[in-house]
């Protein structure tokens, strides 16, 4: 029954892609890091449950407009944005969102895997504990369950769920930050270059558990490697120098670029 | 096979055009650094051999104390000749007990009693304590009068001296505080066992006396006990509180930066300033009494403060930004972010700090001296109010004394405050490794 429903909704998302549900709007985002401008009135959707990958050359603001996308950028001291940024049809910069749950909507995983010095078992329930997601302890161990089986690492990982979670590998830790962010059921997950610490196999793991994430979030990943991008994602966003150069289907940015900066970065030209 | 003819030419190879960049000097310097180095190391360790071993041979001997142990005659004759201890209660705290022990000590040495000469040498062999020794036995149980009971009375400071062998009696008689004739009574006594070496307890728990025998850190242990209270119970939380608001939710403007460096100036001032400041807010302005461990640990708290937020910024700011990052991302607020993850982390950091500010608040001296805690202090303070001492305070207050007997006192007091400094050093060492564990 899987195996048959399984192209079934890889053409069911496809369609829905299609119809182009945007899931985040970006309108006119501008940063400024103090004096220094970052990125330039950029115009990017998130389109619903589809990967949605940024590239580009290294400081072209792709991390930067990924952490628009959940205020992460508030940490940074004289961070400024401008512009509109919508989740489904909230404004995220409006005076009204409260931060913490939008962070709850819009969960992250980053470059280094940062599992918190604690075990398994509370590195996953730390985000339920504090959102309130787990009435009790039986609750709270389905929570942990689900999420360390969405992120593939339940059977490596289910006899030490007490032990340390520093204390597994660089592959197991990043997928461990996956479930710790699925374990908050967010609606878009962002990913900042996921696997640039991983070995192939490591990433390998991270890549195919991208895409079956798929079917129920919405992801947007920030990415070195062009055969990753090709590999997990639908839609291509590229950047150059702060600003949006094009954003296309993957397949099509990749053969057919509409854009020459583009084909440059892509056959290697630059960057 | 060591080929260095060019396989075309045939002609040698030039040898490389290598610069000379000395080799071997680099070596030599490296380890001439390193004799340095263990040069350093061999000259601090040696002279803590010598404090240690100055401090512990001294002061060894404080912990024994002479007694001597007789059958003492509670004489009704000496205590109350009128009878009048049914009406008079002032009559057995007033009687004259240090004749009942020489009396009893005069019998023991077969030394008669009408011998005036005689006798006031026996009763200088021992302690003025006894008063209030066989005073406070009286009047627990007035029955014990007439009857002859074993009792071990303490020496005279000057015989202890003598029987530990600090006194030297090659010193003319009249030139040393012992004569002969006491000295030929004291190995008499002690040959039989009478007079002994025993623990001193007395040290540990008396409190001041101008008599070294008697003389104890009871006091100044309790005095420096309070303090240590007051530091950690104010200086932590306050510390800890002002670290974590200036290094996570203060804004980076001129004002903080003016703090920061003001607080790091604060660490460096000199410990009698704060007693100065002390004395001028804590005592004359808001009225607290002087020589009150309260107000020393209040001046201690403010010493401490800056060493303690200094410590803890140094901590907080080790904590990986990656935590923080991973636990904004999953929708913890800044404080829990702060109170979940980044404090825990930060503990074993935080904790040696305090500990650190706490070992050297316990061992100031100086600003104590400005406040009034420099008192001769013979009773308990029962609350934080009473006038105390601290054990700091009490060695400088014995080394200033002339007695011999207080120069081993002295050392003494110095050994129980090393002890306590260790016993604090090594809980730091201990609660790190506890709280690092969970890394």
């Amino acid at each position: 029954m899987n195996m048959m429903s399984e192209a079934a909704v890889e053409k069911a998302l496809d369609q829905k892609m299609n119809d182009a549900s945007y899931k985040m709007i970006g309108k006119d985002v501008s940063v400024y890091y103090g004096e220094k401008r970052a990125l330039f009135d950029v115009n990017l959707n998130v389109r619903e449950n589809t990967v949605t990958a940024l590239i580009g050359p290294s400081g072209c603001g792709k991390s930067t407009f990924l952490r628009c996308l959940n205020r992460m950028n508030d940490t940074i001291e004289n961070c400024r944005v401008t512009g509109r940024i919508t989740l489904d049809t909230d404004d995220i910069y409006d005076q009204n969102i409260d931060v913490v749950e939008l962070r709850a909507r819009v969960g992250m995983v980053f470059q280094k895997p940062n599992p918190f010095p604690k075990s398994i078992y509370e590195n996953i329930s730390y985000g339920p504990r504090i959102h309130g997601l787990a009435r009790n302890k039986t609750d709270m161990d389905q929570i942990v369950e689900a999420s360390l089986q969405r992120a593939g690492l339940w059977t490596e990982v289910k006899d030490r769920l007490h032990e340390s979670g520093t204390g597994l590998s660089g592959g197991q830790q990043q997928r461990l930050c996956i479930a710790r962010a699925v374990a908050v059921s967010p609606e878009v997950i962002l990913m900042d270059e996921p696997c640039s610490a991983l070995d192939p196999i490591a990433t390998a793991k991270v890549e195919e558990l991208i895409h079956e994430l798929r079917a129920n979030y919405t992801i947007v990943i920030v990415t070195h490697s062009m055969q990753q991008a090709a590999r997990v994602s639908q839609r291509t966003a590229m950047f150059h120098l702060g600003q949006l150069v094009e954003e296309n289907d993957t397949d099509k940015m990749f053969t057919n670029p509409d854009d020459q900066r583009t084909q440059d970065y892509i056959m290697g030209r630059f960057g | 096979m060591t080929d260095v003819v060019s396989p075309v030419s045939g002609i040698p190879k030039a040898k490389s055009g290598r610069r000379d960049i000395g080799i071997k000097r680099r070596y030599a310097a490296e380890r001439r650094f390193r004799t340095y180095g263990i040069a350093a190391l061999s000259f601090g360790i040696i002279f803590l051999m010598i404090l240690l071993w100055s401090v512990v041979s001294k002061g060894y001997t404080a912990f024994q104390q002479t007694m001597i142990t007789i059958p003492v005659e509670f004489s009704e004759q000496v205590i109350d000749p009128q009878n009048e201890r049914a009406t008079n209660p002032q009559k057995l705290l007033t009687a004259n007990y240090p004749v009942v022990a020489r009396n009893s000590l005069a019998k023991a040495l077969g030394v008669s009693v009408d011998d005036r000469v005689k006798i006031r040498a026996v009763g200088q062999l021992l302690s003025d304590g006894v008063r209030t020794q066989l005073r406070d036995m009286v009047v627990a149980n007035p029955a014990i009068i007439g009857t002859t009971q074993n009792i071990t009375l303490l020496a005279a400071g000057d015989i202890d001296s003598a029987f530990k062998g600090q006194i030297n009696l090659s010193v003319a008689e009249e030139n040393r505080k012992v004569s002969d004739l006491q000295v030929t009574w004291m190995n008499q006594l002690a040959e039989t066992g009478v007079l002994a070496k025993h623990f001193n307890t007395g040290i540990f728990v008396n409190g001041a006396s101008s008599r070294p025998e008697a003389a104890g850190v009871g006091v100044a242990l309790i005095g420096s006990f309070y303090m240590m209270m007051i530091v950690l119970v104010l200086s932590l939380p306050i510390g800890v509180a002002a670290s974590i608001y200036l290094e996570e939710f203060a804004p980076k403007n001129k004002f903080t930066d003016l703090i920061e460096v003001n607080i790091n100036n604060l660490a460096a001032v000199p410990s009698i300033v704060y007693g100065l400041l002390g004395l001028a807010v804590f005592v004359n302005f808001m009225g607290l009494p002087r020589s009150a461990s309260l107000v020393g640990g209040l001046v201690l708290t403010l010493m401490t403060l800056p060493t303690i937020i200094i410590a803890t910024r140094a901590a907080l700011k080790a904590v990986p930004p990656s935590i923080r990052a991973a636990a904004l991302g999953l929708g913890a607020s800044k404080m829990q972010t702060i109170f979940h993850h980044v404090l825990p982390l930060a503990m074993p950091g935080i904790l040696t700090g305090t500990i650190i500010g706490l070992a050297h608040a316990l061992g100031e001296t100086a600003p104590l001296l400005l406040i009034g805690m420099v008192a001769f202090v013979a009773n308990y303070p029962t609350t934080p109010l009473d006038p105390s001492t601290a054990l700091p305070v009490q060695i400088y207050m014995w080394a200033n004394e002339a007695e011999r007997a207080f120069v081993e006192r002295t050392s003494g007091a110095i050994i129980i405050l090393l002890l306590f400094l260790i016993v604090m050093n090594v809980g730091a060492i201990l609660l790190r490794r506890r709280f690092e564990r969970r890394w």
